[in-house]
């Protein structure tokens, strides 16, 4: 695995993001995902190995096939940075408003 | 009295979408945005202050400013004012920084459109529109611009800790 990859790489391509997307309905073959998209399965592939590589997907084999689901857990990680930044510009605005009062 | 915050980010589209109104009229809160002394006093989230070293409040003009941790932690803040219709909207480029506060014009940037309306109550709207320019920014505005998440995240850190 490459570590320099992380879970922003994941989303930075539409594809990846569609393919999350996809995932969130079921855990699917690369084949089945393969099929919702226009472009080669090597293409399918490649962006799949990607996101394993990010953490975004796990892999479970069952039986003689191999199906990815989402990394809910790795996932949430883009949602507390995001909760961070809401955070700090909440702090901001009521600092804000403090000094409003007295401007 | 409710502020109506909004705080929308659509990844997708590389946008966030921040919106705030203030019980003070446009003219004091369009000076909290733009001199210089006055937006020290609350950019940065306390425990942490902020330090201008650069405000030319000009289109063309640049700005550069410190976050700084009660340890003396800076992180720098840069910006481009690339369009200002006074007293109403204010366009800025973000760059990447370095350690000691050189943008990295080669890196990539973020867009922060800003309008200032006149609400009723002699209130004011402040609407911020947030556009990045790559995919791959989107890790560097969801770290916060600059590491502004990660000072974010050491205040609530510090918060945690106070109360244990």
């Amino acid at each position: 695995m490459d570590i320099r990859r992380d879970i922003y790489q994941a989303i930075a391509d539409p594809t990846r993001r569609a393919i999350l997307t996809l995932l969130t309905i079921s855990a699917m073959t690369p084949n089945t995902i393969a099929g919702h998209f226009g472009s080669s399965r090597q293409a399918v592939s490649k962006h799949i190995q990607i996101l394993a590589e990010c953490g975004a997907v796990d892999q479970d084999q069952r039986g003689r096939e191999i199906f990815y689901k989402l990394n809910i857990d790795k996932m949430k990680e883009i949602d507390r940075w995001m909760e961070a930044f809401r955070k700090l510009w909440e702090i901001r605005f009521d600092q804000l408003d403090n000094i409003l009062k007295d401007l | 009295m409710t502020n109506n915050f909004v705080f929308e980010p659509d990844l997708a589209a590389k946008k966030i979408h921040i919106v705030r109104e203030f019980n003070a009229p446009i003219e004091k809160v369009w000076q909290a945005f733009t001199d210089p002394d006055v937006l020290m006093k609350w950019i940065a989230p306390k425990p942490w202050t902020a330090e201008a070293k650069t405000w030319d409040f000009t289109v063309g003009g640049t700005s550069l400013y410190a976050m700084v941790s009660a340890e003396g932690q800076k992180h720098w803040v840069y910006a481009e004012f690339t369009a200002i219709e006074d007293g109403s909207a204010i366009s800025q480029t973000g760059m990447f920084c370095d350690a000691d506060g050189n943008p990295n014009h080669e890196a990539p940037k973020s867009y922060r459109d800003t309008k200032f309306l006149s609400i009723e109550g002699n209130r004011t709207k402040v609407d911020s529109v947030i556009t990045f320019e790559d995919e791959s920014t989107i890790k560097w505005f969801v770290e916060g611009g600059f590491k502004e998440g990660t000072v974010m995240t050491f205040t609530q850190l510090d918060e945690l800790l106070a109360v244990q």
